[in-house]
């Protein structure tokens, strides 16, 4: 929290600083409106001309029919599957690379993290081809495993950033202090650095769960099975040459984002939390 | 290096809290005692990052079938057509176009909207949770869904500007080529923005209170406290939130595709799309021609952003 916030809190809070807010919020929900409106009706009004703001027909049954559709269930537990595993290798990972490169001085540093930014400028659009002939080889094609390591592989690089440049935001002396009461290096990051860094970690936990969530080029490449195949790739198939169901793809991509806004809104106070404030006196 | 940033800092202000060494016993460590560190990613990197990379690499040295298969080593014969190729030039505009705009407004917006966040007022808890939504859902969709909003004759957008009397007409925001670049734009700023403000918003909150606390207290001016203080603590978040930026947006490969589908040619696409539409949907059909595309991409992006690190002097914020 900043002093800004702080002082605003003593006030009370203004009105017209809700009023800027709901113009964002308005802004950013829009399209996803549309969207639950174009859920709302019949796939022919989708497309009808002119368009009409409100459907011109109801249709109140189409998220039923997407929940109750056993292959969505495969797909949404896939997605929850992938998401989370892939954020909880990342999370592994990442926070001892981060800290011990914010820490220290080593030969190789500067060629580690320019090596890890690198990794994140390939795209997997064109990685692809090669990742699906290494799994093929490894007899890893349709597995959940082959696109849980890649979606934590292509994610690391922004963990690593984002945590290194946490980490070395925290004064030294933090640690000094905790090492002079006998915590040892691990200790000291575990009881010490991990809570003072929580905006970053949540901040990463966010992002790579999105990331891996919303991954689509190498789902759609390695699983070929359709009931282990994540949400992202499964729900086009509502939409097809041959069949328009516009009303079940956005109604499923609508329950695809709720998942997240939980996560979301389960441990985003702690991104405001501003834990270093004190911490340096 | 590190007396730079601490120039920066808050340090030399004389209202940040003391610092003693910078240097301590911590701060050294031998190359060995880096590998449990680091081991994790560099094998995870190295697997699914690394190996991928050389199999490209190989592929744009090869001669393809027009069905895909391997017919023999091509030298640099795919880097050479594609140097030569007509459409070369105007994909690289576009690209430039579309990455340094959708970037720089991204990051604008995007610190106004963090230090909006960072505010306490009625509602904003809703405004968090409305903001993170193009985020969350997923690209290939949101693209599909405003194809359909910008849409010429079944748009919603047009029914709306018309029924205002904003526009007369309805407008081909996806068709006429003054508003295709503008309209994939502003679909790029809309769908950046969430990641970029909660960068920079949780960079914003990583900045102790005191030290603001302390420079108000001194008497400066908001504005001073802001370019002094907060903008110099947010550099590594910023540094995060535009390089992640640069490459995301470079490789944003759904919404070009998808948003520029109808038009005919390159005239709209970006080195990613060239690349995948080169082995897929261009005359040539070329696998190979794709791959050195795909190889090129990486070294512009590689460039860009290396260009980018020495302009801003990344080492402060790396070696803070």
């Amino acid at each position: 929290m900043t002093a800004a916030t702080v002082s605003v809190r003593k006030k009370a809070r203004p009105y017209y600083l809700s009023l800027i807010g709901l113009a964002i919020t308005l802004v950013f929900v829009s399209p996803y409106a549309v969207m639950l409106l174009d859920a709302l009706r019949p796939a022919h009004d989708v497309l009808a001309s002119p368009p009409s703001f409100l459907p011109r027909e109801w249709q109140w049954n189409t998220f039923g029919t997407v929940l109750s559709d056993s292959r969505f269930l495969n797909w949404l537990k896939t997605s929850l599957l992938v998401a989370i595993s892939s954020t909880a290798i990342v999370l592994a990972a990442a926070v001892p690379a981060a800290y011990f490169t914010a820490r220290f001085r080593f030969p190789g540093r500067t060629a580690f993290l320019l090596a890890v930014l690198v990794t994140q400028m390939f795209s997997p659009t064109s990685l692809v081809v090669g990742l699906y002939r290494q799994f093929f080889d490894l007899t890893m094609v349709n597995t959940y495993a082959s696109i849980i390591i890649t979606n934590a592989a292509f994610n690391l690089a922004f963990a690593i950033w984002i945590l290194q440049g946490f980490f070395a935001s925290i004064p030294r002396e933090v640690e000094e202090a905790a090492h002079l009461d006998g915590c040892g290096r691990a200790r000291t990051l575990w009881h010490v650095m991990l809570p003072l860094t929580l905006p970053g970690l949540v901040t990463t936990v966010i992002f790579t769960f999105i990331a891996a969530w919303n991954e689509y080029v190498v789902a759609l490449t390695l699983m070929s099975d359709d009931s282990k195949k994540p949400l992202t790739v499964g729900i086009n198939s509502y939409v097809t040459g041959y069949q328009q169901h516009w009303d079940e793809l956005f109604a499923a991509s609508l329950i695809a984002v709720v998942p997240v806004v939980i996560l979301f809104a389960l441990i985003e106070k702690h991104l405001v939390g501003g834990l270093t404030a004190g911490s340096v006196k | 290096m590190t007396d730079q940033l601490e120039k920066a800092g808050p340090v030399t202000t004389g209202t940040g809290p003391r610092r003693r060494s910078k240097r301590t016993e911590t701060g050294y460590a031998s190359g060995l005692s880096a590998i449990p560190w680091l081991i994790v990613p560099v094998l995870l990197i190295a697997g699914v990052v690394v190996y991928p990379a050389i199999a490209l690499v190989q592929a744009s040295l090869s001669e393809y079938s027009i069905t895909g298969l391997r017919k023999g080593s091509a030298g640099f014969g795919n880097y050479t057509d594609i140097l030569s190729h007509d459409d070369l030039w105007t994909v690289l505009a576009n690209t430039g176009i579309w990455v340094v705009v959708v970037v720089a407004l991204t990051i604008l917006i995007g610190l106004g909207l963090a230090q909006f966040m960072a505010k306490d007022f009625y509602g904003r808890t809703v405004m968090r949770w409305a903001i993170i939504i193009p985020w969350a859902a997923s690209l290939v969709i949101t693209a599909r869904l405003f194809t359909l909003i910008l849409d010429y004759e079944h748009g919603v957008l047009n029914q709306l500007l018309v029924t205002l009397h904003l526009i007369g007409e309805p407008i081909d925001f996806l068709g006429d080529d003054t508003w295709v670049m503008p309209a994939m734009i502003g679909v790029g700023v809309f769908v950046s923005l969430p990641f970029t403000a909660y960068v920079l918003l949780a960079g914003l909150n990583a900045i102790p209170a005191d030290i603001v606390e302390a420079a108000r207290v001194d008497g400066a001016s908001p504005r001073k406290i802001y370019w002094h203080i907060t903008l110099p603590l947010l550099r590594p978040a910023l540094l995060v939130a535009s390089v992640l930026n640069l490459i995301y947006v470079f490789n944003s490969f759904p919404l070009i595709y998808t948003l520029n589908d109808r038009n005919p040619g390159f005239s709209h696409d970006t080195s990613i799309t060239y690349s995948y539409k080169l082995a897929f949907k261009a005359a040539e059909r070329s696998v190979g021609m794709s791959a050195a595309m795909g190889v090129l991409n990486v070294l512009l992006i590689l460039v860009v952003v290396l260009v980018y690190l020495r302009i801003i002097r990344w080492r402060e914020v790396t070696q803070g």
